[in-house]
């Protein structure tokens, strides 16, 4: 379904942890969105200088209820925009583009499945883990972030999950450690067949070389810096080899968020590969 | 579009030889090739759909970070990054003709001969009403001087361009506004063959990153757009309409509203592209166009053509159309 472009009242902020948990009236955004498509919000109001929309995974998507269609995100308050966010006040009306992006990919017979989130990462996790158990899945999560307050939804894991491990660098909660330190024993305690993950970078691509050594299918839903969320721009891209085996610089956001954790080319983020489609001869002086 | 007892507002737009049915193109490199925004609004409503630009072959662009925001504006440093003309007059093409779209194709190259080349490989696809020639590459002939700066190098690109081209279509060179005579090098382009002018591309722009101590994008310059350049794209299209009045002007820069739009128009644009507002907003171009027209009539305009170049009048000139401004909150000169 194609996306929409809606005037979205912010129907509550609450915080969470040290995040903000937003909750808009998204008429016709809530009724298509699939668990890891995300929504691109316009920040700072109608006079705003700031010009390029922030997109921020679908947390929660509500079509029906009392209100037309609600969808829940998650706000880190880092610049000036998600600052802006962040203080929104209920009643006031955003400028909401969505659903946006390729949603994970659901197993189609019931496997166990391990759901991995760094920080507010896990977001689009709670929704997933619905779809999953909605296919009889077994649901796994591992929940992990520097600090203790920015581990979102460790409470509702508890609901969601079979199990739930929650680690924390500065082990202010759980384990003292990374995600990727505990993944291991779930993967074999839980017997899943399947992981996904959502967060930073560095947190995906340990993630995934965990999966690659179980040989366990891994799907990653990654963030990229975003200026238009919709296709256009070619900020978002990251290296992705394809079906073919041919590697492309792949826009995030409409051929991901969601990708096959083995089809990115972690070794090579932040770089245009020397065998991507069309990068630079070597023999050719430097591009300026 | 015309209301039952509003007044319509005529608003062809010639570009050389092409006659567009309205004003309001996208703008190169911000709106793919049309298809990311025809989930949004029809692209065949738009005076024209101006391409990203493309090479002769597939190129994968820089690295990542390629854009930050700016006060009013940002950074991008995409590197060009397309699939080549092969792949585009195979899939993307068609897809606008299919639709009803016209399309401007924009090109770019490192030689006079890839201008050349992409030129010609365009001749007789149906739906192309324009080339744009996007000028600001480094030419690596001449040690990575960029065509857009240098012109003779500009006018050996547009003549080369101009020979491939049919006599049906317009070629439009997309000048850079970082030189130091934009006048200068737009009678180049002009005598070499340039049917119009595309004015302005990106101003070299470079963020530092006061966090990581290091540049902001992965490829350290970039091309600096938005509402923040608008004075500076309007003030070259002054000044080139001053100089050649007869010769069409695509305005863009930072137009985000009908009244952004207006400015360019009245400083000599005969049509404008709108860009980096897409990113804010999908609906950007359809929406300019209707403000656009809203604007004119309220001004008295019945003709957008009227309006093209009307700030030049002299101070003490009979008014033209008569006509009558609207009435504002605030005069758009003060402040707000």
């Amino acid at each position: 379904m194609p996306p929409v472009q809606v005037r979205g009242e912010v129907l509550s902020r609450r915080r969470a942890g040290a995040y903000h948990l937003l909750e808009l009236v998204a008429p016709g955004v809530a009724d298509t969105a699939r668990p890891g498509q995300f929504v691109a919000l316009r920040v700072g109001g109608p006079v705003s200088g700031l010009l390029l929309r922030r997109a921020f995974a679908i947390y929660r998507a509500t079509p029906v209820g009392a209100y037309a269609g609600t969808v829940q995100i998650v706000v880190a308050a880092r610049g000036a925009g998600t600052e802006w966010l962040a203080a929104v006040r209920q009643g006031e009306q955003l400028d909401v583009v969505g659903p946006l992006g390729a949603p994970f990919r659901l197993p189609t017979t019931a496997v166990g499945c391990v759901l991995v989130g760094g920080g507010y990462g896990s977001a689009p996790l709670f929704g997933l883990a619905e779809a999953l158990r909605a296919r009889d899945c077994r649901v796994d999560m591992v929940l992990g972030a520097a600090t203790a307050d920015r581990v979102f939804g460790a409470l509702e894991a508890k609901r969601a999950a079979s199990s739930v491990v929650v680690t924390t660098e500065d082990g202010s909660t759980g384990v003292q450690g990374r995600v990727s330190d505990v993944l291991p024993d779930v993967i074999e305690q839980s017997g899943a067949l399947v992981v996904y993950a959502c967060g930073p970078m560095p947190m995906l691509r340990a993630v995934s070389e965990v999966a690659a050594s179980y040989a366990t299918p891994c799907q990653v839903a990654v963030e990229e810096a975003m200026a238009c969320g919709i296709g256009v721009c070619m900020t978002c891209v990251l290296p992705v080899t394809g079906d073919d085996g041919v590697t492309r610089m792949t826009r995030s956001c409409v051929d991901g968020p969601v990708f096959l954790a083995d089809r990115v080319r972690w070794d090579e983020l932040g770089r245009v590969p020397a065998d991507a489609l069309g990068a630079p001869a070597l023999a050719a002086g430097g591009e300026r | 579009m015309t209301g039952t007892d509003e007044p319509d507002c005529d608003l062809t737009a010639h570009l050389g030889a092409a006659r567009l049915p309205n004003p309001v193109l996208t703008a190169s490199g911000c709106a793919a090739a049309g298809r990311e925004l025809q989930q949004f609004f029809d692209v065949a409503e738009l005076g024209a759909v101006v391409t990203k630009s493309v090479l002769l072959e597939p190129r994968a662009g820089r690295p990542t970070p390629r854009m930050a925001e700016t006060p009013s504006g940002m950074l991008n440093s995409i590197g060009l990054q397309g699939p080549g003309i092969d792949a585009f007059c195979e899939h993307d093409l068609p897809w606008l003709a299919e639709r009803g779209a016209r399309t401007m194709v924009s090109i770019a190259g490192a030689t006079v001969g890839e201008y050349a080349g992409l030129a010609a490989r365009l001749r007789g696809h149906p739906g192309v009403v324009g080339i744009e020639v996007n000028i600001s590459c480094p030419n690596v002939e001449d040690r990575g001087q960029v065509f857009a700066c240098d012109p003779q190098a500009a006018a050996r690109v547009v003549a080369a361009v101009r020979q491939e081209t049919s006599p049906l279509v317009p070629v439009l060179a997309k000048l850079s506004p970082d030189v130091t005579d934009i006048v200068a090098i737009a009678r180049s382009c002009v005598d070499a063959g340039a049917d119009g002018l595309s004015l302005v591309n990106t101003l070299l722009g470079v963020v530092v990153d006061t966090g990581t101590l290091r540049p902001a994008l992965a490829g350290l310059t970039g091309g600096l757009s938005g509402p923040a350049i608008r004075p500076v794209a309007v003030r070259c299209v002054w000044q080139v309409h001053a100089a050649m009045p007869e010769v069409p002007i695509l305005g863009m820069g930072g137009i985000m509203t009908g009244l952004d739009a207006l400015q360019f128009v009245l400083a000599g644009a005969a049509a404008v592209s709108v860009g980096t507002a897409v990113f804010a907003d999908p609906r950007a171009p359809g929406r300019v166009l209707a403000e656009l027209r809203r604007a004119l009539l309220e001004r008295g305009f019945a003709r957008l053509a009227d309006a093209v170049g009307y700030a030049h009048r002299p101070a003490n000139a009979e008014p033209l159309a008569a006509p009558a401004v609207p009435e504002q909150r605030v005069p758009a000169h003060r402040l707000g």
